[in-house]
C-alpha cells in the first residue's frame, strides 16, 4: 500500500520535473523576440485608441512606431510632450509646435435664425443629409446639425443645446481631428485651445444672401477690421477670419459686430456644461 | 399566372395605381417662356457648356458638347435667348451648371413637315455617330450614353438585343402609353438598333399588367421582316431593371461589376428605341420625352410629352394644378424617384415621371428598431443582406459593407418598401458609396 503511494507520488513528481525542464529550454529555445520598446511606447501614448494617427489603437501604433518607422507625431492628443517622450526612447528628435488645437463648430444658425428649405426626415447622418440638395437648410456652408461628429468623438466632447446646436468642449477635446474629417460642410475647424473668440460662421455667400438666409451670418461688413485693428479680424471670401497670432483687443469688434456672430469660446463651454447639467438632471429624475 | 416568366431572386409588388393615366394618351405639352437646361443629364462627366449670356440659340442647336468618353451631347430645346448660367439642384440632389433660355424667335421644327431620311444606306458606324451627335441617353432612368451602350467591343458579340418595355415603377405609363401610340416607329428603331448591334435574336420583355402593349407589339412585330419575340412577364418590380430583365427574358445572369454585353447581351428602353428612331429618321436630338404626371395630389394626370429643360411648376400647372397639398412631389417613379422641393427645378432626360404623392399615399410613419424579420434580405434582387449592410454603414465600416457587397446595390428601393420598421435603408446605401468614393479620392 505504501509503495503503491510511494510509486505514484515519484512517478507524478518525475514527469512533472521532466516537463517543467522541456517548457524551460522551450521557452529560451522558440522565444519570439519582442522589441521592449514598444511596451514602453505605448505605456506613454494616452490610451484613448481614439484613431487619430490612422493605426488601430494606440498599441498598434507603438508597434508602428518602433517596427515600421512611422512618424513620431501623429498622436494628436498626446501633443509635444507625448512625442518628446517618444522621441527620446526611439533616440531622435523631433519638433512639435505646442499650441494645442481643439475643434469649434462656426455656425450658429438654428430653425429660428435661419431659413431652412425643406422637412428632412431621413438618416441622422451629415454626409447622407449632404446628398439632398446639400442638406436642408438654405445656407449650404452651415451647420447639418446631424450629429455626425457627435457619433465619431471618441471622448464625448461633442454635444446639442436645446435648440440643437453643437458646441465642442475644448478641454474635453484631444484634437483628434476625427470631427473635422468627418464634416462635410467643413463648418467644424481647428481654433487654438486659448482662442478667445471665433467667428461662428462659415458661409462664403455675399452679405446680402447670407443676410436672406440667416440672422446670424457674418455678413462681411468689415467692421470687426476697423474696430479692433491689432485683432486680427480679416475679411476674406465675404467671411471674417481671425489670425490668432495677433494678440490685440477683440472685445470692441465683439461688441459692435451687427450679426453678433463673433462669440466667446467660454460661451461655448459654459452652454454646453449647462446642456450636460439639464441632461444629467432628466437622467436622475 | 404559371409558366411566364421572370428574375429568380427577390423582388416586392407595391400597388400598381397605373390607371390613373393609362388610357391617357400622350399630348404634347404647353411650350413655357423659360427653360433651363442642365449641363449634367447624363451618367458620366458633364457636358462642356457652349454657349454665354446673351447668345441666341435654336430648336436643336448643340449647347453642350460631350467632354468623353461617357458623356453626352445637349441641345437646345427651343429658339431664344441665353439669359443666364446659372448653378442649380437637379431632381436627385445634385448641383449641376444649367443654361437659362427665354422662348424666342421661330421655330425650325414645331408644327414643319419634315423629310425623313432613309437609312439603310448608313454604316453602322454612322447610325453610331448620329446617335452620340443627337444625345441620346437611356430614358429608363439611368441616363448611360445610348451610343456607348450599342457600341459592341471588339472580340465580344451580341446574341440578345432586349428591349426594355417592362415599366415596373408603380403609376408610370409613359412607356407603356408609347408602345400602343407609337408601336411602328418602335419597330423601326428596333430594325435601327439591330443593324448596328447585329444581334442574332431580338426579344422584347413587357409585364401582363400591358396587354394593351403585349397585342400592339405582336401586330407590329408581324408586319416587320426580322424576328421580334415578344415575350409577356410576371409583374415583379425590379423587373424593368437590366439585369433582372435579362434573367427574365435570356435565363442569363450578369456578373458583379460588369455590363451586360459580357453575357453577350445589349438592353435598350422603348424610350430610347423611340428616340433613336426620331434621331435617325427624322434627324431630331433628344429634346423631348414622354412624361407622367400623375399621383393623387394631381387634378388631371396626363401623358405628356415635354421638352428638356421645362420647370415642373408649368407640367403640374397644365395638369389642373394640386388637387390637395401634396406630402411629397416626388420625380421619377415613386421606388427609385427623389422628392423634391423647389417646382421650378427642371424636367431632364431621365426625368421619367412626375408625381404628387397626398399623405395617403406617402406612409409617413415614425422608424422604429431593426428587429431582424429578414424581409429585406428576402426582397433584395441582387441576393445581398441590407440589415448588415445598413449596420455596417450605421457604425462607418464602409470598407466591410464594400466586401459584402455594397457597389452591386443599384438602389431600386425593394429593401425600403418592405421594411416594416420603416428604416431609410436606401439611403444608407447612398451614403455608403458617397462615403467609399470620398475615401478612394483621398487615398
Amino acid at each position: 500500500m505504501l509503495l503503491k503511494i510511494l510509486f505514484s507520488f515519484l512517478s507524478v513528481t518525475l514527469l512533472g520535473g521532466l516537463l517543467g525542464v522541456g517548457l524551460a529550454v522551450a521557452a529560451k529555445l522558440l522565444a519570439v523576440k519582442k522589441d521592449e520598446r514598444i511596451g514602453d511606447v505605448e505605456s506613454i501614448l494616452p490610451g484613448a485608441n481614439c484613431g487619430a494617427c490612422g493605426y488601430p489603437g494606440c498599441s498598434g501604433y507603438a508597434e508602428a512606431i518602433v517596427n515600421e518607422g512611422a512618424s513620431l507625431t501623429l498622436c494628436s492628443p498626446g501633443g509635444a510632450e507625448v512625442a518628446e517622450k517618444v522621441a527620446e526612447i526611439m533616440g531622435q528628435s523631433v519638433e512639435v509646435s505646442d499650441v494645442k488645437m481643439v475643434a469649434q463648430v462656426h455656425c450658429r444658425g438654428t430653425r429660428d435664425t435661419s431659413k431652412y428649405t425643406f422637412d428632412y426626415n431621413g438618416l441622422a447622418d451629415c454626409n447622407a443629409m449632404m446628398i439632398l440638395y446639400s442638406g436642408d437648410k438654405e445656407c449650404k456652408y452651415g451647420c447639418l446639425q446631424g450629429g455626425s461628429c457627435i457619433a465619431v468623438c471618441p471622448v464625448d466632447a461633442i454635444g446639442r443645446d436645446e435648440e440643437n446646436r453643437i458646441w465642442v468642449d475644448k478641454d474635453k477635446c484631444i484634437s483628434c481631428g476625427k470631427c473635422i474629417d468627418v464634416c462635410p460642410t467643413h463648418v467644424m475647424k481647428w481654433v487654438p485651445y486659448d482662442a478667445d473668440y471665433i467667428v461662428a460662421c462659415n458661409s462664403k455667400d455675399k452679405g446680402a444672401k447670407t443676410r436672406k438666409y440667416c440672422t446670424v451670418g457674418c455678413i462681411a461688413c468689415k467692421i470687426c477690421e476697423k474696430k479692433s485693428g491689432d485683432g486680427g479680424f480679416v475679411v476674406e471670401d465675404f467671411l471674417a477670419h481671425i489670425d490668432y497670432d495677433m494678440k490685440g483687443d477683440r472685445t470692441a469688434a465683439v461688441e459692435s459686430c451687427p450679426a453678433k456672430c463673433i462669440i466667446s469660446t467660454k460661451t461655448a463651454k459654459a452652454e454646453i456644461d449647462e446642456v450636460k447639467e439639464t441632461v444629467k438632471v432628466n437622467d436622475e429624475n | 399566372m404559371k409558366g411566364l416568366k421572370t428574375f429568380s431572386i427577390g423582388g416586392v409588388h407595391p400597388p400598381g395605381r397605373k390607371y390613373l393615366t393609362d388610357r391617357k394618351e400622350i399630348i404634347n405639352a404647353v411650350i413655357p417662356g423659360t427653360f433651363v437646361v442642365p449641363m449634367s443629364q447624363h451618367l458620366g462627366s458633364p457636358s462642356e457648356c457652349l454657349v454665354s449670356v446673351g447668345d441666341k440659340v435654336s430648336e436643336g442647336m448643340l449647347i453642350g458638347k460631350s467632354s468623353g468618353f461617357i458623356s453626352s451631347n445637349i441641345h437646345s430645346p427651343v429658339p431664344g435667348t441665353v439669359k443666364e448660367i446659372k448653378d442649380i439642384y437637379l431632381p436627385n440632389g445634385m448641383l449641376s451648371k444649367a443654361v437659362v433660355i427665354e422662348l424666342e424667335g421661330e421655330f425650325d421644327r414645331l408644327g414643319k413637315e419634315q423629310d425623313t431620311e432613309d437609312w439603310k444606306s448608313l454604316s453602322k458606324e454612322d447610325l453610331l455617330g448620329i446617335i452620340a451627335e443627337s444625345g441620346i441617353v437611356g430614358l429608363g432612368g439611368a441616363t448611360f450614353p445610348a451610343n456607348v451602350k450599342f457600341m459592341v467591343p471588339k472580340g465580344k458579340k451580341a446574341e440578345f438585343l432586349v428591349i426594355n418595355g417592362v415599366e415596373c415603377e408603380p403609376y408610370l405609363t409613359a412607356d407603356h402609353r408609347l408602345m400602343l401610340e407609337r408601336a411602328d416607329m418602335i419597330l423601326e428603331g428596333i430594325r435601327i438598333i439591330s443593324t448596328i448591334v447585329e444581334p442574332e435574336r431580338i426579344a422584347i420583355g413587357i409585364e401582363i399588367n400591358k396587354p394593351d402593349a403585349i397585342e400592339a407589339m405582336e401586330k407590329a412585330a408581324e408586319k416587320v421582316s426580322f424576328p421580334l419575340e415578344v415575350v409577356p412577364l410576371k409583374v415583379k418590380y425590379p423587373q424593368g431593371d437590366e439585369k433582372q430583365l435579362l434573367k427574365a427574358v435570356t435565363g442569363r445572369e450578369v456578373p458583379s461589376g460588369a455590363l451586360p454585353i459580357e453575357i453577350g447581351c445589349v438592353v435598350s428602353n422603348v424610350g430610347t428605341v423611340h428616340a433613336v428612331y426620331e434621331a435617325v429618321v427624322l434627324k431630331k436630338p433628344l429634346i423631348e420625352r414622354v412624361i407622367t404626371v400623375t399621383g393623387g395630389g394631381i387634378k388631371e394626370p396626363k401623358n405628356l410629352k415635354a421638352r428638356i429643360g421645362t420647370p415642373i411648376s408649368s407640367l403640374v400647372e397644365e395638369c389642373g394644378g394640386f388637387s390637395e397639398v401634396p406630402e411629397k412631389v416626388v420625380v421619377g417613379g415613386p421606388m427609385m424617384g427623389f422628392t423634391i422641393y423647389d417646382l421650378d427645378t427642371p424636367v431632364t432626360k431621365g426625368t421619367s415621371g412626375i408625381l404628387a404623392l397626398t399623405s395617403k399615399e406617402v406612409k409617413n410613419t415614425l422608424r422604429t428598431s431593426c428587429i431582424s424579420c429578414g424581409r429585406c434580405v428576402n426582397a433584395c434582387p441582387m441576393g445581398l443582406n441590407p440589415t448588415t449592410l445598413f449596420k455596417y454603414i450605421d457604425h462607418g465600416e464602409y470598407d466591410e459593407a464594400e466586401q459584402i457587397g455594397l457597389l452591386d446595390c443599384k438602389e431600386c428601393g425593394s429593401c425600403g418598401f418592405i421594411c416594416p420598421a420603416r428604416i431609410p435603408l436606401i439611403q444608407g446605401m447612398r451614403l455608403g458609396k458617397k462615403m467609399l468614393r470620398k475615401k478612394k479620392v483621398k487615398a
